[in-house]
């Protein structure tokens, strides 16, 4: 890892943590009240407070956890710095993508 | 009458990459230092046996080898605080080839601690003024707490990351290029804060810890390198490197 | 070469790093299937809340507090991590990183206790 990306997985991680912060509140929350697939969305149908939050947390988790996995490639697999680029950034493309797709799927009505 | 405690059972690693432990009887005596078990093999059982010594005394890093795990100062080691039911298991220094036996070569470690900068550039030359420098400064306190490094390797043997990512610097450069980097007389920290910028600079470091855990000199590398972490990413930022 | 592995690894930091490592990889994994998930909901409310129903069981609901445990440890670790790399040196490295771990698990367990 360069300086390069450990500043982009640094800055990822502590942007996140406020988020999942957040995130497990809402978790338990959910989970107390029991809700339901139509209460979610309730909730979160045309929210742009709702994209916004999520749509940072997903464009951080995929630069983050994309520049994680490349690390543990490089030390764990046969594949080397080239080889862990490409296939990371393929996930992390999956990932946002993905995310994207998710967070589309319960703002829009 | 015997018994077990008077003898010890050493296996000692025989060949180079490719050999295998070979067991030894050693008389365990009072005080005995693993070093001393070392030596006592080479001495009266097995002349072709390779280790490297020299000061025997602590000074100068040159015994270390992996004794029951951990790499350790054979001479500073008891074999009382390490040995397990009379035995012992002793072998060359990990993530270094080994040239024979006990004996590991220290040239990749050397070439990483040039690769990372660990030589001092003066910026003066011998007509100038000698440059005064405050030992209770910010910065040569921060080069005092890690300068102490004897180049043993043994930090550089305990690493998993150097184990796992062959182009890791590894504890003992990056800690040398910290104090430098804290040295205001040196004049190369430009291409120093580059070279341990790069892919498998001080970044690569996970802090495990473990170089910090096993230093004989109590140096911790892992603050060494997380302020060399501090140091490239604020240069990065300024778009100096 | 048949060195014994260094016993230094059964440190708290050294299983404090793999622990770090492997939740990550958990997440990396479980992250796709999550989206897919949500995804659901572009079809309409039904297949998200069928899904909802599915995860009402037992099992489902252990896994959710393991993830939820794993999400947790991976970020108090990282959070000790960003505290070494950015702020002077502390020592106790080793109490905060057993902090970490035990506050995870008694959060992913009281979540646990709630979804039952």
């Amino acid at each position: 890892m360069n300086v390069r990306l450990y500043v982009w997985q640094r800055l990822t991680a502590a942007l996140m943590v406020p988020l999942v912060v957040v995130h497990v509140a809402v978790i338990f929350y959910a989970t107390r009240k029991g809700m339901t697939a139509a209460d979610i969305l309730a909730r979160t149908c045309g929210s742009i407070a709702w994209a916004s939050f999520y749509g940072a947390f997903v464009v951080a988790v995929a630069i983050h956890a994309a520049i994680g996995v490349r690390n543990v490639l490089t030390e764990w697999s046969p594949l080397k710095d080239r080889g862990a680029g490409i296939f990371a950034s393929a996930f992390g493309a999956l990932l946002l993508l993905l995310g994207a797709r998710a967070i589309v799927a319960v703002v829009l009505p | 009458m015997s018994d077990t405690r008077s003898e010890l059972t050493v296996s000692l690693w025989r060949g180079a990459q490719q050999g295998r432990y070979e067991t030894y009887k050693v008389p365990w005596r009072e005080n005995q230092t693993v070093l001393d078990v070392v030596t006592f093999v080479q001495r009266h059982l097995d002349p072709t046996l390779a280790y490297r010594f020299a000061c025997r005394v602590g000074m100068c890093g040159s015994c270390a080898m992996t004794v029951n795990g951990r790499p350790r100062w054979t001479c500073r080691t008891h074999v009382s605080s390490v040995v397990k039911d009379g035995r012992l298991e002793i072998g060359p220094l990990e993530n270094l080839p080994i040239i024979k036996d006990l004996a590991a070569d220290m040239q990749p470690f050397f070439d990483k601690w040039q690769r990372a900068k660990g030589a001092f550039v003066p910026s003066q030359t011998r007509n100038d003024e000698i440059e005064r420098i405050r030992p209770d400064s910010a910065a040569r306190i921060a080069a005092d707490a890690a300068i102490e490094c004897i180049n043993c390797g043994i930090c550089y043997a305990a690493c998993d990351t150097v184990r796992w990512n062959s182009g890791y610097l590894g504890p003992a450069a990056l800690n040398r290029a910290w104090t430098l980097v804290n040295d205001v007389r040196d004049g190369a920290n430009a291409a120093r804060l580059q070279a341990v910028a790069a892919s498998g600079g001080c970044h690569a470091c996970h802090s495990h810890q473990s170089c910090q855990e096993l230093c004989p000199q109590r140096l911790n590398p892992t603050a060494s390198i997380a302020g060399l972490k501090r140091r490239t990413m604020w240069v990065y930022l300024k778009g100096e490197i | 070469m048949t060195i014994r592995h260094l016993n230094h690894r059964r440190s708290v930091l050294w299983i404090a790093a793999l622990v770090h490592r492997l939740s990550g990889l958990a997440l990396a994994i479980f992250l796709p299937v999550h989206f897919l998930t949500l995804g659901l909901a572009i079809h309409g409310e039904a297949p998200l809340e069928s899904f909802l129903r599915w995860s009402d069981q037992p099992l489902v609901k252990l896994a959710e507090s393991g993830l939820v445990f794993l999400l947790l440890v991976h970020m108090l670790g990282g959070l000790r991590l960003l505290v070494i790399e950015n702020l002077p040196w502390r020592d106790g490295q080793k109490e905060l990183a057993t902090i970490a771990a035990g506050l995870s698990a008694v959060i992913a367990l009281i979540l646990l206790a709630r979804l039952f």
